[in-house]
């Protein structure tokens, strides 16, 4: 019970709390790049909450499984990376065969999931707090749905403001990185009901 | 001639092209590493360690790399050396490591690194490479630690860790600044400076 109480700390935390855009600033490229539209936001953030998931198993059982018992943990870095990219081409390849419309709006972004940070920020996160397995999958699960989170309401605020007037010098990504502090501060009124280190 | 190319070539990847600001790139650790300055100081050597490295390999394998796979073969080159300069920080700076935490790794999916290796090095020789790698490095850099100044400064009034005389005495420390929104803050408001005052608006710009 004890445990059960922690995995679902963990994984609230990872969305309000510590949420990996607003408080680690992970995936900014990808967030800002993509952050005009609702829809095409939450393609990509759904893209996120899955390869993020995925990923952050896998790579804990590479870590504890394979690279320990070798004493290879210097070599981390490179097998995570390949691990991940390995799970982008297979989602890559499922978007495409399941809607070509959301395939040609991502585009360039996709490939880009293989370096954003988040993901692999998630798995290195993951290593430093010592997460047991199940820790790991709802920290995961918790980082993407939090990152998915974000950037949807940042589409949304984004897609009302085309009709306001901003300093000509903020446009773009000025005022995305304004608006993102804003939503930094709001998340941490979060901050007193729970938190992991 | 060949000089005045390199030259311009510098300048321009370290100004006008400044991946910080024209291209909004990397600012992931931008702002993570940003609050006190000593760890963004080592955080750029290594950025600008990675960025000249990885432009040279690949540019010397650019022949060989396979279009096809060339991004995952970048990566690679880029962990590569990531991983030098995570086990030199381990080693040499115990108590940085600990702080930066996973920042060094993920010096990997920084955005800059694949930019100049994807847009400049598979085209170029090695030397320009280098050169580019280094430039685009060091205008990385100085946006950083700019922040990284204001943000010590302004958040917990000291200066690489130490107090300012004088200053400190009186100054209330915003504590926001060493949070996360002040991060976001601080970079637009820089940005905003930058691109009112010192970069003119160029018209092809979307």
């Amino acid at each position: 019970m004890q445990e059960m109480t922690g995995l679902i700390a963990i994984f609230f935390a990872a969305i309000f709390t510590n949420n990996i855009l607003l408080t680690n600033y992970l995936g900014m490229c990808s967030f800002l790049g993509v952050s005009k539209e609702v829809k095409t936001s939450l393609g990509l953030g759904t893209a996120v909450v899955f390869v993020m998931t995925a990923t952050s198993v896998l790579n804990w059982l590479v870590y504890y499984h394979i690279l320990t018992p070798l004493n290879l943990q210097n070599f981390r870095f490179i097998v995570f990376i390949i691990v991940i990219a390995a799970f982008v081409q297979v989602v890559e390849m499922i978007i495409e065969r399941v809607s070509e419309p959301l395939y040609n709006a991502l585009g360039i972004f996709l490939p880009l999931i293989t370096v954003n940070c988040a993901i692999l920020g998630v798995s290195l996160f993951m290593l430093i707090r010592e997460y047991t397995f199940a820790e790991s999958f709802f920290y995961g699960i918790g980082s993407g749905i939090g990152w998915m989170l974000a950037i949807l309401a940042m589409a949304g605020i984004r897609q009302n403001m085309k009709r306001s007037k901003i300093p000509k010098g903020l446009e773009g990504a000025g005022i995305t990185l304004i608006i993102a502090g804003i939503m930094a501060l709001a998340f941490m009124g979060f901050s007193g009901v729970l938190n992991i280190q | 001639m060949a000089a005045g190319k390199t030259k311009k070539q510098f300048l321009l990847s370290a100004g006008r092209d400044n991946p910080v600001f024209a291209q909004i790139l990397g600012i992931c650790s931008t702002l993570a590493v940003t609050n006190v300055v000593q760890n963004t100081v080592v955080m750029c050597l290594g950025v600008i360690f990675t960025l000249a490295c990885s432009n040279v390999t690949v540019s010397l394998l650019r022949k060989w790399i396979p279009g096809s796979i060339r991004m995952m073969v970048e990566t690679l080159i880029i962990a590569a050396y990531v991983i030098i300069v995570d086990v030199v920080i381990q080693a040499t700076l115990p108590g940085v490591s600990r702080q930066l935490g996973p920042y060094v790794g993920l010096i990997i999916t920084n955005c800059i690194i694949m930019c100049r290796a994807e847009a400049y090095a598979l085209n170029n020789p090695p030397f320009p490479s280098l050169i580019d790698g280094i430039a685009s490095g060091i205008g990385y850099s100085y946006v950083l630690l700019i922040i990284a100044v204001f943000r010590e400064i302004t958040g917990s009034a000291t200066f690489w860790g130490y107090s300012i005389p004088w200053f400190s005495d009186w100054w209330t420390n915003w504590s926001i600044m060493v949070m996360a929104p002040g991060a976001f803050f601080a970079l637009a408001i820089l940005i905003w400076i930058i691109k009112t005052y010192v970069v003119p608006e160029d018209p092809g710009g979307k």
